[in-house]
């Protein structure tokens, strides 16, 4: 896990260290846009930003979806923070379980020290 | 203070914890206050499986729970949930079964391939260390699980990735 976090959180840390990437974000925040709004914004060419965001997106920072020939880009939920989130949720399921398998466990052992003082009469 | 406290309250209470061991990996260890037999015998006798799997706290409970634990033969498990009208199913079949040490089972409800998941029982002094080993077939069957939540089960309502996403979007905003 922790070796598997830090890859996810190098993965956020590198998409965020680029000023120009940071802007794209900041962009996204106050509203969706195609990759062409965004070169414009930012005055780059289409390949350069188009760089730019494939490595947001990996990071998990924007989802993008092409819709005929436009790609639009809006903010993404961080992969991190929703798979700690469901993990966590996932935990609370097992613990819930187990719990209850305590009882059994606990029952079956009671039952087995009944058995047994029986055997022995 | 309040961490003394709760010990106080579940002396016996033991730590569950949940990990993603890989990209295709999720690991559940948990131990239990008992020899490995009788925590095997509960995971392989319906009729007590059917006690614990499926948590009341949880707002699950079973409908139906088969199942023929022995190598090939297989499970099928129906719950009821508060939150869906639908009942939901679960399926698969055991592909191991080595009495008090390991399980090993197929789930494949899924329309594409399911998880297998190997269950081993280690018994140390009068506590088993039981490990739950769910292993996807890509790491892609892991994220689209995580993604919608399915795993388990459960499909919960998200309220805690909602207040992720809104807190997340606010830091975004600012940076």
């Amino acid at each position: 896990m922790v070796q598997y976090s830090r890859t996810r959180f190098d993965g956020s840390f590198g998409a965020l260290s680029d000023a120009t990437r940071r802007g794209v974000l900041e962009q996204l925040a106050r509203a969706d846009a195609s990759i062409t709004d965004l070169a414009d914004k930012f005055h780059m060419t289409l390949t350069g930003m188009k760089k730019h965001v494939d490595v947001l997106e990996r990071a998990g920072l924007v989802n993008t979806e092409k819709v005929g020939r436009v790609r639009t880009c809006k903010l993404g939920l961080c992969r991190l923070e929703e798979e700690a989130a469901w993990l966590e949720r996932y935990r609370q399921l097992w613990d819930a379980r187990f719990d209850e398998l305590d009882k059994v466990v606990e029952e079956l052992k009671r039952k087995e020290k009944v058995d047994g003082r029986k055997k022995r009469a | 203070m309040d961490a003394r406290r709760e010990r106080e309250r579940t002396p016996m209470k033991n730590r569950t914890t949940v990990e993603r061991k890989s990209e295709r990996e999720l690991v559940v260890t948990r131990t239990f206050n008992g020899p490995a037999r009788i925590v095997f015998e509960a995971w392989t006798k319906p009729e007590l499986l059917k006690q614990w799997w499926a948590p009341k706290s949880f707002g699950v409970s079973f409908i139906s729970c088969e199942a023929d634990v022995r190598a090939g033969g297989t499970y099928r498990f129906v719950f009821g949930h508060a939150a869906s009208e639908q009942p939901m199913e679960f399926f698969g079949r055991y592909i191991e079964v080595t009495p008090h040490s390991r399980l090993v089972w197929t789930n494949d409800e899924g329309a594409e391939g399911g998880a297998v998941t190997t269950v081993t029982f280690e018994e140390r002094g009068a506590e088993t260390l039981v490990v739950v080993h769910d292993l996807y077939p890509s790491k892609e069957a892991l994220d689209s699980a995580i993604a919608s939540g399915s795993t388990g089960g459960f499909s919960e309502t998200f309220e805690q990735l909602d207040d992720l996403l809104v807190t997340l979007s606010a830091s975004v905003g600012r940076s």
